[in-house]
């Protein structure tokens, strides 16, 4: 049993909640976390807000700087994820698809250290 | 000792030939292939220490699985963390020594599975199965696909890395999923055939082993695969190409299709192979999935083995067979190859337009197409050009060879005086 995080990678802004696009894919991807916790695979599930509510905070050198926005170069950004115990890599990435057909966005499968 | 050259050689052999058992068995009752591995590599020390007084045991592959399973047992005892995997492994008292048959081809097979998964980088498959299955040292590899050493070390720890921390299963995939990964595990199998069929490189020109090897997984993959097209299309070509083995190299030259020996092929995998084409040509002529590029190929090879002598070759058919082939794989190679049936027909001048226009100035196997045509064509100082060009892109010896001696025959030629072309 490996534990993966499922991330979803969305790019652009997402559609506003009350246009059927949005509930659409609200309504698949709730379809698709209670059938996870049916088989006992699931951990965690969360949807993030969009990336203009991130704040950025960096306390390395021991005085905190706090900075709008989060740390993207890319278009493509963390739009929510799920946290499941799966048996193995090919089990994970059925579940990845099953989860990007739900969301609508590609999925990265990637392991946690030492779980 | 007088004999230890002769005897390492033996054992290294027998290492090679037993190591994918060895590590499969390993890897199925660890769960882990870098243990594998090691262990593997430990009981070679180990028989090189003891064969050369003790001598070759009767089974060297069952002496290798259980001396590396006991060397693996001893590194997991000394080691301060064992994981649950590795404990439970323990305690299983299965001291069975290498079983014949069955299992152990299975193994070999999840190995496959494993080496070829799709979420591993593609370059990476195949270094891992030439590694784990085919028992190739990483410097061999490295030779082989004309990197560096290091890059190659790297890609093969990055490789096994991944297996372990995503834990990607050492599991044939079930029935669906065997159809979306069988492509990958093909390519593999055909590229550790050609790597033995004509290797970048090292002495030995032809290396039977990696392409008994290649033929080797193929018949695996048709036991588990009878019905697959591609699978019976893949044993075809390699049987088809294998079985011209004896005849490519004389006096330590590479000799061309058209100047073998066909009294030399081996009929028996002849026949084997034109076996399984008409079985594929049956399955599409019934309404089949349409044939794909290793059934294409071994088509080709059909038609070229069907001739006893060169003359009779039925190049229009051959000529048909690329245009398919370019349709479902429309790379420059297929284009290349499909040029020199075109050559046969329609003439070396046609042929070279087409070859000209392609973009394969890193590819060996275009100069020596061009060099070939302009020699056709009487075009001597321009054919030599290419001659160099095609020597300066193999390292394979009998290559070389060949082609030097195609040039030589060249300067015998008065550039002032062009001849006639060959053919017309």
């Amino acid at each position: 049993m490996t534990r993966y995080m499922l991330s979803v990678h969305h790019t652009g802004p997402y559609a506003p909640m009350d246009t059927p696009e949005a509930q659409a894919m609200m309504a698949a991807t709730g379809v698709f976390t209670e059938k996870l916790k049916e088989t006992g695979k699931w951990v965690f599930v969360g949807g993030l807000e969009p990336l203009d509510t991130a704040t950025k905070v960096d306390g390395r050198d021991g005085q905190v700087t706090i900075v709008d926005g989060a740390f993207t170069e890319s278009k493509e950004y963390l739009g929510g994820f799920w946290v499941v115990d799966a048996d193995d890599l090919d089990e994970a990435l059925e579940l990845g698809a099953q989860a990007s057909k739900a969301c609508g966005d590609p999925i990265v499968v990637r392991p946690f250290h030492g779980a | 000792m007088t004999h230890e050259p002769l005897l390492l050689a033996e054992v290294e052999r027998a290492y090679r030939e037993e190591h994918g058992r060895v590590v499969a068995a390993l890897t199925r009752r660890f769960g882990d292939l870098d243990l594998a591995e090691d262990a593997a590599s430990e009981a070679l020390v180990a028989a090189l220490e003891q064969w050369p007084t003790g001598g070759i045991p009767p089974n060297p592959g069952g002496w290798l699985t259980t001396t590396a399973m006991h060397r693996a047992i001893d590194r997991i005892r000394r080691e301060s963390h064992r994981d649950a995997k590795h404990q439970a492994a323990l305690m299983i008292t299965d001291d069975t020594p290498h079983a014949p048959t069955g299992v152990v081809e299975d193994d070999r097979l999840r190995l496959m599975f494993t080496c070829c998964h799709p979420a591993l980088p593609a370059e990476a498959r195949v270094a891992l199965t030439l590694r784990m299955l085919g028992g190739l040292t990483v410097a061999e590899i490295a030779r082989a696909f004309l990197v560096p050493e290091t890059t190659m070390a790297r890609r093969i720890t990055r490789a096994k890395g991944k297996i372990k921390a995503a834990n990607i299963p050492f599991r044939i995939p079930d029935e669906t999923a065997v159809a979306q990964r069988l492509g990958a595990v093909l390519d593999v199998v055909h590229l550790v055939f050609n790597e033995g069929y004509l290797a970048g490189a090292g002495d030995d020109p032809i290396r039977a082993d990696l392409t008994t090897e290649g033929i080797r997984l193929g018949r695996l993959m048709r036991v588990l695969l009878p019905e697959d097209g591609e699978v019976a299309g893949l044993l075809a070509l390699m049987l088809l190409i294998d079985a011209r083995r004896d005849a490519r190299v004389a006096r330590g030259a590479l000799v061309t299709l058209d100047q073998q020996d066909r009294a030399a092929w081996d009929r028996e995998q002849i026949a084997e192979g034109h076996a399984l084409v008409r079985e594929c040509l049956q399955r599409v002529a019934a309404g089949g999935a349409a044939p794909g590029q290793f059934q294409l190929m071994a088509a080709i090879n059909a038609v070229h083995t069907d001739a006893a002598d060169p003359r009779n070759t039925d190049w229009g058919q051959i000529a048909a067979l690329y245009d398919q082939l370019y349709a479902v794989t429309p790379t420059p190679v297929v284009a290349l190859n499909r040029a020199v049936a075109i050559a046969e027909l329609d003439g070396p001048d046609v042929a070279l337009a087409i070859v000209d226009r392609l973009d394969l100035d890193g590819y060996h196997a275009w100069h020596v197409t061009r060099a070939d045509l302009l020699r056709r064509l009487g075009r001597s100082a321009d054919a030599r050009a290419a001659y160099d060009a095609a020597i300066a892109a193999t390292e394979n010896p009998a290559e070389r060879a060949y082609l030097a001696r195609r040039r030589a025959e060249l300067e015998e030629v008065d550039d002032s005086a062009p001849r006639e072309p060959e053919r017309p």
